[in-house]
């Protein structure tokens, strides 16, 4: 047995619980494949991961490359069915996609063909298709400005720069007022600087409008300066949560003295210990691999 | 100072102009060529007479060039409006599904290659009307290129932007219009202007076997006079319309395309 990582004990503070959750990719197993030698066998992305996550808690996931963070963030967004476990939400199992889940993607994934207006109404519009046109157009209004916007309304995808496109996606999860935020690797396109700016912007929209976040991200500085929480995942296949941190320094959060609360280097070293020796071993085994496979 | 690229390639062109033109003037003086090959000289002039005057109308077998190009461009244009009106909406359902695209393949890929005018007796048979025979041809080559690209765009959105739509709870048709529709429409505009080259392409000869107007009788019509001027005009006029087709979708393209790199 594993031991089941509760990050708040009493269940009815619980917003999402994932329960013994598993996904195994199913390989290439038919006769033709087999013929074809393009047969490949199941994969087993994450095997039992246990979560609760409380209400109004940011949440980070971390883990080293490839070990399945995505495929986690993607069960909890309906978007993939997990092959064994169960996931719930206010104690309701998910069965699909909903707009309860707004998500924010690493690719930003705004459609090109809309100006950043239409981007944003388009979610409210699909979501709330009911309200009037003029509450649809101050929502859309109101997250331009919460995510600073104003002055780029009119702008296509193509003309913003990375920063101003994630905050188009971070607008448009948010106007759809969902429960929960899932944000996967928001700001791994961008630049040091753009980023550490992008991470202000999403403390400042937070403190204005707490929700349950779950954050993946790579970067433990940005776990650190960012989390109520932070889950370590161990490396794939059959990637599991290793270990859930506490992260109790107090907010509204600023970056430069984030250094001085006490236990922040230790917490820290910690996560760069755990990061480094998993992804050591991955890196190890692939280059073993390379030579004598 | 050095000219430009397009300075040389305009005066390069210029030069092949009045090479061809010259060779072909002496060639036809010296007697070189078939004694029915006209004159240079005497093709531009008639060339010109065609174009200076193109809307004459003086009965039945003697009209100005321009009537015979816009009987058929209004061939081509229902025929084209025809054949996208089925091919869109089926390659969106192709494109939609993997099962179909796979079951509906092997038939695409064996009529693509048949040339439309093979069609034309089933059409003559079937719709026992010239006018009609020659629309049914039209259509028929204006369907695959469309058909194969719509089909194409679709099943290659990125997937994505299906997550959204689907995060969103948005119905299948929303999903459709507002956001497979425009993430495949350089794909599908392509089609399309593939397919109205090829039917622009196939209107001259169905013209030629249907007979009665356009643009092919003319150049038919012409032929059984031994008018030859009149066919090389012909001949010119046909690509010249057929590059500001080409030229349109083109545009269309650039426009549909906007934002999405290609
Ligand atoms: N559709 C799929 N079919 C088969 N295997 C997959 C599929 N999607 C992901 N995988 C595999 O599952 C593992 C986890 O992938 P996932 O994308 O979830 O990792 P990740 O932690 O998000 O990686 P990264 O740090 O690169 O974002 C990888 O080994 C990947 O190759
Ligand atoms: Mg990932």
């Amino acid at each position: 047995m594993q031991p089941s990582n509760y990050i708040s004990s009493p269940r009815t503070l619980t917003h999402l619980s994932l329960e013994k959750i598993s996904k195994v990719y199913p390989g290439r197993q038919e006769w033709f494949d087999h013929l074809s030698r393009r047969s490949s066998s199941d994969f087993v992305a994450i095997a039992d991961i246990n979560l609760d996550i409380a209400f109004n808690t940011f949440v980070s996931i971390i883990g080293p490359s490839g070990c399945g963070k995505s495929t986690l963030l993607n069960l909890i967004a309906g978007l993939s069915q997990p092959t064994s476990g169960s996931i719930l939400l206010n104690g309701e199992p998910v069965r699909g996609p909903g707009p309860d889940r707004g998500i924010v993607f690493q690719s930003y994934a705004l459609m090109p063909w809309m100006t950043v207006t239409e981007n944003i109404r388009f979610a409210v519009e699909t979501v709330y298709p009911k309200l009037s046109l003029t509450e649809q157009k101050r929502i859309v209004h109101e997250y331009i400005n919460l995510v600073g916007l104003r002055g780029s309304e009119s702008k296509h995808p193509h003309e913003l720069s990375g920063g101003m496109k994630q905050r188009v996606g971070i607008a448009r999860a948010l106007a759809i007022n969902p429960q929960i935020l899932l944000m996967d690797e928001p700001l791994g396109a961008l630049d040091a600087l753009t980023r550490g700016f992008l991470q202000d912007e999403i403390i400042r929209i937070w403190e204005q409008q707490r929700k349950t976040v779950v954050l993946i991200t790579h970067s433990i500085e940005e776990a650190l300066l960012l989390s109520d929480k932070i889950a370590i995942m161990t490396r794939g296949p059959a990637a599991r949560i290793a270990e859930v941190l506490d992260v109790s320094f107090p907010r509204p959060r600023q970056r430069e003295s984030l250094v001085q609360y006490p236990g922040y280097t230790e917490l820290k070293a910690k996560l760069e210990r755990h990061l480094y020796q998993e992804t050591r071993v991955v890196e190890e085994s692939s280059i073993r691999t390379r030579i004598h496979g | 100072m050095p000219l430009s690229k397009d300075r040389q390639a305009l005066i390069l062109f210029l030069i092949l102009l009045i090479g061809i033109l010259s060779f072909w003037e002496l060639g036809v003086n010296l007697k070189l060529f078939s004694p029915l090959m006209p004159s240079a000289s005497q093709t531009l002039k008639d060339f010109w007479g065609w174009i200076s005057d193109p809307f004459f109308d003086d009965g039945p077998n003697d009209k100005g060039i321009g009537w015979h190009v816009l009987v058929s461009l209004r061939r081509v244009s229902i025929g084209f409006l025809i054949g996208s009106a089925i091919a869109i909406p089926l390659g969106i359902l192709i494109g939609l599904s993997d099962v179909l695209s796979k079951a509906v393949d092997p038939y695409i890929q064996i009529l693509k290659p048949v040339s439309p005018l093979a069609w034309l007796p089933i059409g003559l048979g079937l719709l026992k009307d010239s006018e009609r025979t020659a629309l049914f041809v039209i259509a028929i080559a204006s369907v695959w290129p469309t058909l194969i690209n719509t089909k194409l765009g679709v099943s290659s959105v990125d997937p994505v932007y299906r997550d959204i739509a689907r995060s969103l709870g948005a119905s299948k048709w929303r999903t459709i219009w507002k956001v497979i529709l425009p993430a495949a429409a350089p794909n599908i505009v392509a089609g399309l202007r593939i397919s109205i080259g090829i039917a622009w392409l196939v209107i001259v000869a169905a013209e030629i076997l249907v007979g009665g107007t356009g643009i092919g009788y003319f150049i038919w019509n012409e032929w059984n006079n031994l008018k030859i001027t009149s066919i090389i005009t012909a001949i010119v006029v046909v690509g010249l319309v057929g590059l500001l087709l080409d030229r349109m979708f083109g545009l269309l393209q650039t426009w549909v395309s906007f934002g999405q790199k290609t």
